[in-house]
């Protein structure tokens, strides 16, 4: 276009037919060249779409059968013979709590020394036919050690049990459901295997008669994680630990982002000072969440002497890291709200706090709402601060309280992804993905549906 | 447990104060009302009330606060002095052993094992401490209530400003809250330069900002090793994963940000916006999974389906996923930008013939480059900030290279690996977290100031 107009201009009137001419020439080349840059937006704009597609198919597809785990339903006998032990003790009217506590726990000793392998075993011994004594020690392969503590915790809550009978459904161990599922190529040889062959027959007998199933498992949800009995490792430590996070994110946070946001919103005077709090809260809002790890590493835990890996350390670094999204939120919903409901307001004789905190605050909480949760859904996804205060040990227990050693669900991924059994655990890991996606997925809806149900427009 | 109960005793103190401060104020209301008096009361009850509340409890939980801050460290000090000499004598840690087993003692948490005659003594008297300074809190707490209580209700009256008292309280409120910003801030680069002077008393600054070599090694053994602490490994292994991750999303992010505020009919806008948008709201450490897993071996196979020895956790692999996470940062900034530049531009070369295409590259993305260099700007400070991605997949070995088809490591990854959890601060090894932290902190506020500016520089223009 620029070439024809330059070679136009010493004499127009006679080359105007030629200008014409090379403008329709190259009207070819420049459609193709529109359709082209169009086509190439559209493709790039697919792609986006295709990769949020692959990334939600992969971690699905992966992680969908880590929900069903292969378990055996036995019926387990409490023989008294194996479970030896003396009658549960009682507290007595003139013993102290001291003495009492001495004694029930030599009563869990003697408990702890009872081969609850030996009753599974005697379970599982009548379901497989051609079984002979010399492959007792194979057995324990079979269902996931974890299952024996269950059974001890068992007779420990209600020594009743012992020499009864009851109908229990075990999970099998880990690598019996990576076998089963397919997870492992079934024609590695023997030495690559993780089973012995013996097991490995076992596994395919009792499953083809129906004594192992592919069940829907709660293990997922309700067991903390476990190191040795990998197949009923779970999140529910991780759980707790994220919602006293959350908690803590709920109530130091949003009431202190919003308050902020108010000051700086409504009351602060435009200075200086306003000014540098506010460039200060914007690019707090930008800084990698791995320095908020550090100061809390630092401030935390090096001054104040909190404990490690404590939810406490956790929520608080969060809280910090959450606050200037809160603010952000809030301020940007009560800029929205028109002046003419503060004029109203001051004009019938309010005060200032009276008008914001009746009439404009009223008013701006759908958008808070929004914003905050949004900040909450974000605490909850972050992993890189809380590695830093210690939270990447493994914690085999629920915390009691928010002082406790704990780990938080994303955490929990982050560790287990790193598991040797990666058979086993990539599923999990992806499983476990799943989980947290839905949580936060809930929560942006919740957010979504908010603003939906209580948007004003003005 | 015992705080527990203060608190809600604290709480009750107040529901009680505020029935109180209202039902006076109440009371002289509908007397001046009676009297037909001209003078009338200045706020409304539930403001006194409110007054009456706030004297009676916010300063006995102040008291309450910091004794329960300075108690323990009384009792301690108490216990100390009544140890037996050569347990007095003890250092720090030592010392925090005994005093933790004898106030566990003194809780009834041990059970079992044998009981030194000392050991009870001393948790005889530290329980009895305990209780004095209990009973000394509680007499405090009581105190500051019956006095906040006694003077504030005395007050009440019709003249008193009670309103506007509570509004000074509220606004103190606000401005403490909004000032948690700055002190985070200022915790955070005080935190940080303390630290990193510490490490540079180890470190001199130009073997760490000019060397070439990153080699800590863990002092497990004192042999006097220092360890070599080169930046330029994990500096350069930081930019080439994120510049990677910005060839990736800079293109994609932009296009269809073009392709969206530009062509797409509404329909698709509404549903493609929002769903590319969801790649934001994505956990980190889902990524970081998914590059492990999935894209690195990928890219692996296609490497050597072509003949290139691509290991699986590389450069590549980390900052094709890092650019997959902030293509949104780029496509929603840029669509903002791009539908703020004026329809009179547009009208211009389109009226002059100029195509679709040839507006946009001609006449729109010159005139929204400035804010577009903003959002790359921000986006970029994203990628040097991304942590849980390049921990998985981006190799963890610390080379001077610029392959990204090797492994390396970035600033990130090295802050996660030497801070492992112990809070011992004293070594090195550990303090240079903080250095580098220090670094990735300063590097990218420069990011983001100068891409703030832009930004609103780019906005007054074509306000």
């Amino acid at each position: 276009m620029t070439e024809s107009s330059s070679n136009s201009t010493p004499s127009a009137a006679t080359q105007g037919w030629s200008v014409q001419d090379k403008v329709s020439a190259s009207l070819r080349s420049r459609k193709r060249k529109e359709k082209a840059f169009k086509n190439l937006g559209l493709a790039s704009v697919l792609v986006s779409l295709a990769l949020v597609a692959i990334l939600f198919i992969n971690i699905f597809s992966k992680g969908i059968p880590a929900f069903w785990q292969t378990s055996m339903e036995l019926d387990i006998y409490f023989d008294p013979q194996i479970v030896n032990v003396p009658e549960k003790p009682v507290q007595q009217a003139d013993e102290s709590f001291y003495d009492f506590d001495n004694r029930l726990q030599e009563w869990e000793t003697e408990l702890g020394f009872v081969n609850f392998n030996a009753l599974i075993n005697n379970a599982i011994i009548p379901l497989l036919p051609d079984f002979e004594r010399s492959q007792t020690r194979f057995l324990t392969q079979l269902i996931t050690s974890g299952e024996r503590h269950a059974l001890r915790q068992m007779v420990m809550d209600d020594p009743s049990v012992i020499g009864q009978t009851k109908t229990l459904r075990l999970l099998t161990a880990a690598n019996i459901d990576v076998w089963l599922k397919g997870n492992i190529d079934r024609d590695l040889p023997d030495e690559q295997q993780q089973l012995p062959a013996l097991v490995r027959d076992w596994a395919d007998q009792l499953y083809a008669e129906g004594a192992i199933q592919n069940r829907f498992s709660t293990a997922l949800f309700m067991n903390p994680d476990s190191r040795s009995s990998l197949a009923s490792a779970g999140l529910a430590g991780a759980f707790v630990g994220s919602f006293y996070m959350m908690l803590i994110v709920i109530f130091l946070a949003i009431p202190m982002g919003v308050a902020a946001a108010i000051y700086l919103e409504e009351f602060a005077p435009k200075n200086k000072i306003t000014d540098v709090i506010e460039v200060n809260i914007n690019n707090l809002a930008a800084v990698p969440s791995i320095i908020f790890g550090l100061l809390g590493a630092a401030v935390f835990i090096n001054w104040f002497n909190l404990p490690m890996s404590a939810p406490v350390v956790g929520g608080l670094v969060l809280s910090l890291m959450t606050l200037p999204t809160v603010i952000i939120a809030t301020r940007s919903t009560l800029r929205a709200i028109p002046p003419s409901i503060r004029s109203a307001a001051l004009g019938l004789g309010a005060s200032r706090t009276q008008t914001v905190f009746h009439h404009v605050l009223p008013l701006a909480i759908p958008g808070i709402l929004t914003g905050s949760i949004l900040g909450v859904a974000q605490a909850l996804g972050e992993t890189a601060p809380l590695l830093l205060i210690g939270m990447k040990s493994f914690v085999a227990s629920v915390p009691q309280t928010p002082f406790d050693q704990s780990t938080a669900l994303p955490v929990q991924i982050y560790l287990w992804q790193g598991n040797e059994l990666r058979n086993f655990f990539e599923a999990r890991t992806s499983a476990a993905i799943i989980v947290l996606l839905m949580l936060m997925l809930s929560l942006n809806a919740l957010a979504i549906w908010l603003r939906r149900k209580l948007e004003v427009r003005w | 447990m015992n705080n527990l109960i203060v608190i809600a005793a604290l709480l009750a103190v107040m529901t009680l104060a505020y029935q109180l401060g209202m039902a006076k104020s109440g009371k002289q209301a509908s007397r001046l009302a009676r009297e037909k008096n001209h003078q009338a009361m200045h706020s409304r009850p539930h403001h006194h009330g409110a007054l009456v509340a706030f004297w009676a409890t916010v300063p006995a939980f102040a008291i309450f606060l910091l004794w329960s801050w300075f108690a323990p460290w009384m009792v301690n000090q108490m216990v100390i002095a009544q140890l037996p000499d050569h347990l007095a004598q003890l250092s720090g840690n030592e010392l925090n052993a005994v005093l933790r087993r004898i106030s566990n003692i003194a809780n009834d948490f041990v059970s079992g094992g044998v009981l030194a005659d000392w050991e009870i003594a001393a948790a005889q008297y530290y329980r009895e401490m305990q209780e004095i300074a209990y009973a000394i809190m509680l007499a405090l707490v009581s105190a500051a209530v019956a006095l906040g209580l006694f003077l504030s209700y005395r007050k009440v009256n019709p003249a008193l400003r009670a309103r506007n008292a509570m509004e000074k309280v509220i606004k103190a409120v606000l401005i403490i809250s909004s000032t948690i910003a700055i002190l985070t801030t200022i915790g955070i680069v005080l935190s940080m330069v303390g630290e990193t002077l510490r490490f540079f008393t180890y470190v001199s600054p130009t073997d760490f900002f000019f060397g070439t070599t990153w080699n800590p090694r863990f002092s497990t053994v004192g042999t006097g090793q220092q360890g070599e602490f080169g930046l330029l490994p994990l500096l350069s292994g930081t930019l080439l994963v994120a510049s990677v991750a910005l060839l990736v999303a800079i293109p994609l992010g932009l296009l269809s940000a073009i392709y969206l505020a530009e062509y797409a009919p509404k329909r698709l806008r509404n549903v493609a916006k929002p769903i590319i948008e969801i790649l934001a709201g994505i956990p980190t450490i889902v990524y970081g999974f998914f590059a492990l897993v999935t894209v690195g071996p990928f890219l692996a196979g296609l490497g050597d389906s072509v003949g290139l020895d691509i290991r699986a956790t590389s450069a590549l692999t980390a900052g094709v996923v890092m650019g997959i996470m902030i293509i949104p940062f780029i496509s929603s900034l840029s669509d903002d930008i791009l539908t703020q530049v004026p329809k009179s531009l547009r009208d211009g070369s389109l009226g002059l013939g100029a195509t679709k295409s040839e507006t946009i590259r001609k006449v729109v993305l010159p005139a929204a480059l400035p804010g577009i260099s903003g959002a790359v700007l921000l986006a970029a400070s994203r990628a040097v900030g991304e942590t849980m991605i390049v921990v998985l997949a981006a190799g963890n070995s610390p080379n001077l290279t610029a392959n990204p088809f090797e492994a390396v490591s970035t600033m990130t990854v090295t802050i996660v690996n030497q801070l492992t959890g112990d809070n011992d601060f004293s070594s090195p090894q550990s303090l240079v977290a903080f250095a580098l932290g220090l670094t990735l902190f300063v590097i990218t506020l420069i990011l983001n100031i100068v891409a703030l500016l832009i930004v609103r520089k780019f906005r007054e223009q074509y306000d």
